[in-house]
């Protein structure tokens, strides 16, 4: 099954980049949904099963995809919405970005599943290349700015995941085979070479962080999210990060189960600590407010990745965290596209009064800004809860403290921020032009953020019956 | 003499960090390339000859003929400057380049098991190194280019060491090469040579958070 998804949608991708004609554009990328989902639903009924030898449909891989799945179906629809409203749309910037948005989804989607370093790495190069096709949607000076940056740090972080596994055969080098599958590397993992294993792991990590918005590769995707198109930046900070942690956290399974432990997770605890750091200095000074968004998505990726330093609970949390904040964040860029509709800019300065123009849209705003900050009735409250637990048992007082103190300077920028938009009217603001908004547009918002609080508060046994198996192979 | 070459290798290196020019800055990626070549002519004995044709075409057609020519061109069509303009002295560069150099020999001792000659690993991690320096120290967009390919380079020799283990992972980063240098290059004649006519970074910097 997995070729004829592969083949399937690398066929309607290549038709879709070559095809101009409208009908056949809309047809083509419904038709892939519908592949998607098919593929999805097989994975999930061939649980455990390994496929074409480097695909296993594992329990982490099976969270992920459904994820994928879920927000791929809303980013469809409001590209269609967004392409059909953009007043610079040709034939050939359509097609272009359908066919590139069609490659990225199959790409994250195959990486996921991948049970091989050297496949995932395969896929997260193509999706360099996808995302920058949708990153230069605008073909202006920024955009061109934005993607130059994003494929030059891409292309450097991918040559470090590369070196890194060159570091890992050096280091199996005794295991007397030459298959670097995950699971044939935690088969050997008494002959793995530690020095060499150091090594690799710090490359992989620093190699991955460009995707999953990390210290020290995070400026790439910021820029990116910025100057891409809504729901392509909505698909960006979410599935494309998922994929990052993916890659992350299968190696360091590996890493965990030999001596190396402790070593990796405080390397990975440093790098998320710097994120949060960083998230949180630039949170509060940042006027454009896509790009806070873009920052908020390097704070939660700090917590993640805190959660996975921490041990014990905290990687459970973190995987449930990963997926709420995919939910909630993507339906927040979704929302920006209607704020821009609005107010035809994205400096904080420009906006306000947001409830008066569109509500539906204002209430979305708001409930989302509820799920980021991990405010009670929200999911993410559940899975940040649960992170500054593992913190807490694993003697991280200090440490807690100062994220805490952190988290607190976030949510002040963020909402001082997200309340301007909200209720203080904007100076100099013509409301005349300001179109009507459907608030039928709002409706796969409302069930993002839902599902998101329905994960996280209530969630249903079978989901943490998958997030439990994806964690079972790391030492508790 | 594979020691000879390495060496060689990366005395380039050392040359490229006082070079002035652009256009030295190719003939010395383009020398780079026929180093590697033979390198790998050398060194990967025991797999099969194919792969072995496919491995030496592509150091010498795409990394001394076809991405020198190319680099060349762009240098050309969009009247780059001669000058490197680098933002610190030759000098400093020179001894920051010997700096990396040692660094690394003294982090291959640390390696306590010799599977792979310390000569690759050496010559692999200073050239990774000098590439990422390369990128920090220069000003025009098409040195960081350059950075890149330095990167490339060292890539690829740390995959000659354990070619003949793992012809699979020989066969991806010359896959990662070329897919790489076709996204960069072209990216960068299509568009930003257009786009932007004074090809500097410091017109890079219209994305900033205030």
């Amino acid at each position: 099954m997995i070729e004829i998804y592969l083949a399937g949608s690398a066929l309607i991708g290549t038709i879709l980049f070559f095809n101009r004609g409208k009908v056949l554009n809309y047809g083509l990328i419904w038709l892939f949904i519908a592949l998607q989902c098919t593929f999805a639903i097989y994975a999930c009924m061939n649980y455990n099963q390994t496929e074409s030898i480097y695909f296993t449909f594992d329990s982490l891989g099976i969270i992920m995809l459904l994820t994928a799945t879920i927000i791929s179906i809303p980013a469809v629809i409001h590209s269609w919405i967004y392409i059909e409203e953009s007043e610079e749309k040709t034939p050939r910037s359509r097609a272009t970005y359908f066919g590139a948005l069609v490659l990225l989804i199959t790409a994250v989607s195959a990486a996921y599943l991948a049970n091989h370093i050297a496949v995932v790495w395969i896929f997260t190069e193509i999706t360099t290349l996808s995302a920058s096709a949708l990153i230069y949607h605008h073909r202006n000076k920024l955009a061109l700015e934005g993607t130059w940056k994003y494929v030059f740090i891409c292309a450097i972080s991918i040559t470090f995941v590369f070196i890194g596994i060159l570091f890992l055969s050096l280091s199996f080098a005794k295991g007397g085979s030459d298959d670097l599958s995950f699971k044939n590397l935690l088969i050997h993992k008494s002959f793995l070479n530690l020095s060499w294993l150091r090594l690799a792991f710090l490359f992989i990590f620093t190699g991955f962080t460009a995707k999953l918005g990390l210290f020290p590769m995070f400026t790439a995707g910021v820029d990116a999210k910025d100057k891409a198109p809504g729901p392509a930046a909505a698909l960006l900070s979410s599935i494309v990060m998922c994929m990052g942690f993916v890659g992350i956290f299968r190696f360091y399974i590996v890493v965990a189960n030999t001596p190396l432990l402790h070593w990796a997770s405080l390397v990975v605890g440093i790098a998320a600590f710097i994120s949060l750091f960083i998230a949180a200095v630039y949170m509060i000074k940042v006027k454009n407010i896509k790009r806070m968004m873009a920052y908020s998505s390097v704070e939660h990726m700090g917590l993640v990745m805190l959660g996975i330093a921490a041990g014990g609970i905290g990687y459970y949390a973190a995987i449930l965290h990963i997926v709420l904040h995919s939910f909630v964040k993507s339906s927040l860029f979704f929302q920006y596209n209607q704020i821009y509709r609005v107010y035809k800019n994205k400096n904080i300065y420009q906006l306000g009064n947001y409830f008066k123009y569109n509500t539906t849209g204002a209430i979305v705003v708001l409930l989302a800004f509820i799920s980021v900050t991990a405010m009670p009735p929200s999911g993410m409250f559940v899975s940040e809860f649960l992170i500054f637990r593992s913190m807490f048992e694993s003697n991280q007082l200090i440490l807690l403290l100062v994220v805490l103190l952190l988290l607190t300077l976030i949510i002040w920028a963020f909402a001082k921020n997200i309340f301007k938009l909200l209720f203080i009217p904007p100076v100099n603001f013509d409301e005349t032009t300001v179109p009507v908004i459907s608030a039928w547009r709002s409706v796969s918002q409302f069930i993002l953020i839902g599902g998101a609080a329905y994960l996280g508060l209530n969630p249903p046994l079978i989901f943490v019956d998958l997030i439990k198996n994806s964690i079972s192979l790391l030492p508790h | 003499m594979l020691h000879v070459l390495l060496i060689v290798f990366l005395i380039s290196l050392f040359y490229m960090s006082i070079a002035n020019r652009m256009s030295t800055y190719v003939n010395v990626l383009a020398l780079q390339g026929i180093l590697l070549f033979f390198v790998a002519f050398l060194e990967l004995k025991s797999i099969n000859t194919l792969n072995l044709i496919f491995i030496l075409l592509e150091t010498i057609i795409i990394k001394s003929i076809a991405v020198p020519a190319f680099l060349k061109y762009v240098l050309k069509r969009n009247h780059i400057t001669r000058e490197a303009e680098p933002y610190v002295p030759n000098f400093v560069s020179l001894i920051i380049t010997t700096f990396i150099v040692i660094t690394t020999i003294l982090l291959s001792n640390t390696m306590e098991e010799s599977y792979l000659d310390k000569m690759f690993f050496v010559v692999a991690l200073s050239t990774l190194f000098t590439g990422l320096y390369f990128i920090a120290s220069r000003r025009k967009i098409i040195t960081h280019v350059m950075g890149y390919l330095i990167i490339e380079n060292g890539v690829f020799v740390l995959s000659l060491a354990v070619g003949n283990e793992m012809p699979m992972l020989v066969n991806l980063g010359i896959m990662l090469d070329i897919f790489a240098s076709v996204l960069i290059l072209g990216l960068f004649l299509n568009k930003i040579g257009d786009v932007f006519k004074d090809i500097d970074v410091n017109q890079l910097t219209n994305l900033k958070d205030y």
